[in-house]
């Protein structure tokens, strides 16, 4: 007998019971609360802020380039990124930033990414793996900036699956969630942020 | 990990006398207590989400094989392999060999409170490999050689000096007392870790059956590094943290972070499914699962089933008076505080934690902010049942009890002894009506002085005050029976 059969058989004696040939799909789904779109975009605005994360918007994604400039700007950060490679086609150059469709090395100070949708519950991003969507361009540089169509945003997490099932053929290898730029309460429990991640989160809104 | 639960009452006296733990444990007070209340204030009813978590965990127990078959066969068909471990010591040799075989010489670690119950760090560093806890507070605790003394701040007990002293020791860089600093130079000292490892090793906040993914909570991205830049990935967790479906998970999430920590989501949920896609740039080649039993599967079924929901947020080690005062180290092994009294004597068994689950005041703090309602004070006394049944207690402790059973049955006895013993007690009180020391229990007047009864016994009282008013009412022991019909009872 294995260590599995031997832990299974300790589970069904405890339940006091062989394993169930079927047990029925827990339904838990919650309704969408059906708020118009402008709820839901004050909600995921004022929630990103409150978890330090900073948030533009901008007309359509033509104005996105534009956008990035003025924040590095201010933020008094070099003009040079590494992009996701469907954000190649957009017209960088003009607002004099230099943007590699690559991977990041941990070098790189600046990473832009698209995001699969927003959690308005939380102001929470949903970003997923994939071939062109690398996972360490919001992970490694100290800045990510994540541009987010506003009809791209749901209302709850269960709405943000509901429409990764829709969209997607599986789940993909990583599904990250990201609220806000890392942080840390493990001494003294101060918070202090900007761990192990980004130290800056920029959401560009679009629409 | 070393159990020490058995020396509880010498670990608190040490925790006690220690002044500089003392001072950080005082830092303690309000924290993440404060925080979770902050957090509930916003939410429209928090009570209903805790319903809504207890019968997800109890429904999950409820039928536990089928959704851990479910669970393995949706991860192997995305190509994680599933290792079943019974014993810690089976999981680290799991973890071993997959070590072994991949090559893996760097390991980096995200934090794991089941690989603390298996020691797994030992194994691997015996074995020639290199590892590195890489949340801050755990990294801390390696550079210190001590282990966690909280499940989610495993460094509280630690300053800010005491951390910037093991800096200067290990980085060699000026000692500071500047926090965000000390946070800065850890992120630079971990980064090239992260980058050169070839595996990450993780903990495993919840399983999905439904997708076959692990899911992994945390706030500094180290979670995330560990499970996306090394080749290889292994998450070693509990069997009991399988949740059926995404939406199940979503509904938990909103009770976790918001207990733990009081924030209304933690910075990154990652939810890991399988291995790197073909053609992908990122995540692990080589993806695995230990699923870890270690005393868990036997207490299903059993008293002590409902502590197998428990989440890990730490909101009953947050709010208990106990813990607060003698720190999570006195407890002894992997789990603190009221979670700990309980899952400590339950996994390792109770002659190895005999005073945990005495180390309470049953204030039930603990069970009011529980996210799942375990009732953490109800299977206490379970426990102290059955130490007192299997004569695991001290003779005089099982006699006093047994004494006490006998007056608590016989009213006129009871009565009588009240009576005499307020006098006895008066009389050996001094002109301060203190008593310095009671004999037997001098632990119990070891810090503190009992006030000597002053004047009559209620019963006494009570007797002359109905007689006063001329309206004898007799004590009743036991309830009538229309009493017992409208629910009385007491």
């Amino acid at each position: 007998m294995s260590a599995r059969d031997r832990i299974l058989e300790r589970v069904r004696a405890g339940l006091k019971r062989p394993t169930p040939v079927s047990v029925a799909r827990p339904d838990r789904s919650l309704a969408p609360m059906a708020r118009p779109v402008s709820h839901l975009l004050n909600d995921f605005i004022a929630r990103a802020e409150s978890l330090q994360s900073t948030v533009a918007q901008v007309a359509n994604l033509n104005a996105v380039p534009a956008a990035v400039a003025e924040y590095l700007q201010a933020q008094g950060l070099p003009r040079k990124s590494v992009i996701w490679p469907s954000l190649k086609a957009l017209d960088w150059f003009s607002s004099g930033l230099t943007a590699e469709a690559r991977p990041p090395v941990s070098e790189d100070r600046l990473g832009i990414t698209e995001t699969f949708c927003g959690i308005a519950e939380t102001g929470t991003l949903l970003l997923h793996s994939g071939v062109d969507h690398f996972s360490t361009t919001s992970l490694l540089p100290e800045t990510h900036i994540a541009i987010l169509r506003v009809d791209r945003l749901v209302e709850r997490m269960e709405q943000a699956f509901a429409l990764m099932q829709s969209e997607l053929d599986q789940l993909p290898r990583a599904t990250n969630f990201i609220s806000g730029p890392s942080r840390t309460a493990d001494i003294e429990q101060t918070i202090v942020i900007g761990a192990h991640g980004p130290r800056r989160v920029h959401i560009i809104l679009v629409g | 990990m070393k159990i020490r639960s058995e020396q509880f009452k010498g670990n608190v006296r040490k925790q006690l006398a220690d002044e500089a733990l003392q001072s950080n444990l005082s830092r303690f007070g309000g924290g993440f207590a404060d925080r979770r209340r902050d957090a509930l204030v916003k939410v429209d009813d928090f009570e209903a989400l805790r319903d809504r978590g207890a019968s997800i965990r109890a429904e999950v127990l409820e039928n536990l094989d089928y959704w851990l078959l479910k669970f393995e066969a949706e991860a192997q068909r995305r190509g994680t392999q599933v290792h079943w471990a019974e014993t810690g010591a089976e999981a680290n040799q799991i973890l071993l060999n997959i070590a072994r075989n991949a090559g893996v010489q760097r390991v980096v670690k995200s934090k794991s409170m089941v690989s603390e119950e298996s020691g797994l760090n030992e194994v691997l560093t015996e074995a020639g490999m290199t590892v590195t806890e890489t949340d801050l507070g755990e990294y801390i605790l390696q550079l210190a050689n001590e282990p966690p003394s909280h499940i989610i701040a495993p460094a509280i007990h630690k300053s800010r000096d005491e951390v910037s002293a093991l800096f200067e020791k290990h980085h060699g860089t000026p000692r500071t007392d500047d926090i965000p600093s000390l946070c800065e130079e850890a992120r630079g000292q971990l980064r090239p870790h992260f980058l050169a490892a070839d595996m990450g090793v993780s903990g495993g906040n919840f399983l999905i059956a439904e997708t076959g993914s692990v899911t992994i909570v945390t706030n500094e991205g180290n979670g995330r590094m560990v499970t996306t830049l090394p080749r290889v990935h292994v998450a070693m967790t509990g069997i009991e943290k399988v949740l059926p479906t995404l939406e199940d998970l979503s509904a938990i999430l909103r009770l976790l972070p918001r207990s733990a920590t009081g924030q209304d989501i933690t910075n990154y949920v990652s939810i890991l499914t399988g291995v790197r896609d073909e053609g992908a740039m990122d995540g692990p080649q080589e993806n695995h699962v230990i699923l870890v039993d270690n005393g868990r599967s036997r207490l299903l079924g059993g008293d002590l089933h409902d502590a197998l929901r428990c989440i890990r947020c730490g909101a009953c080690m947050n709010h208990c008076p106990v813990y607060q005062n003698i720190g999570g180290h006195a407890y002894g092994w992997v789990y603190p505080g009221p979670i700990g009294a309980i899952l400590t004597p339950a996994f390792l068994g109770l002659e190895k934690a005999l005073d945990l689950p005495q180390a309470s005041t049953l204030c039930a703090a603990c069970e009011v902010v529980c996210p799942v309602r375990i009732p953490l004070p109800d299977l206490m006394r379970v426990l102290r049942e059955k130490e007192l049944t299997q004569g695991l207690r001290p003779w005089h402790e099982r006699l006093s009890i047994r004494l006490w059973r006998w007056l608590a049955l016989h009213p006129g006895w009871y009565a009588f002894a009240a009576r005499w013993g307020t006098r006895l007690l008066r009389g050996m009180a001094g002109s301060d009506r203190l008593l310095h020391t009671l004999p037997g229990l001098d632990g119990w007047t070891e810090g503190r002085d009992m006030p000597a009864p002053q004047g009559e016994t209620f019963r006494d009282q009570w007797r002359k005050k109905q007689a006063a008013e001329r309206k004898i009412i007799p004590i009743r022991l036991d309830p009538s029976p229309s009493e017992k019909k409208a629910g009385l009872k007491k």
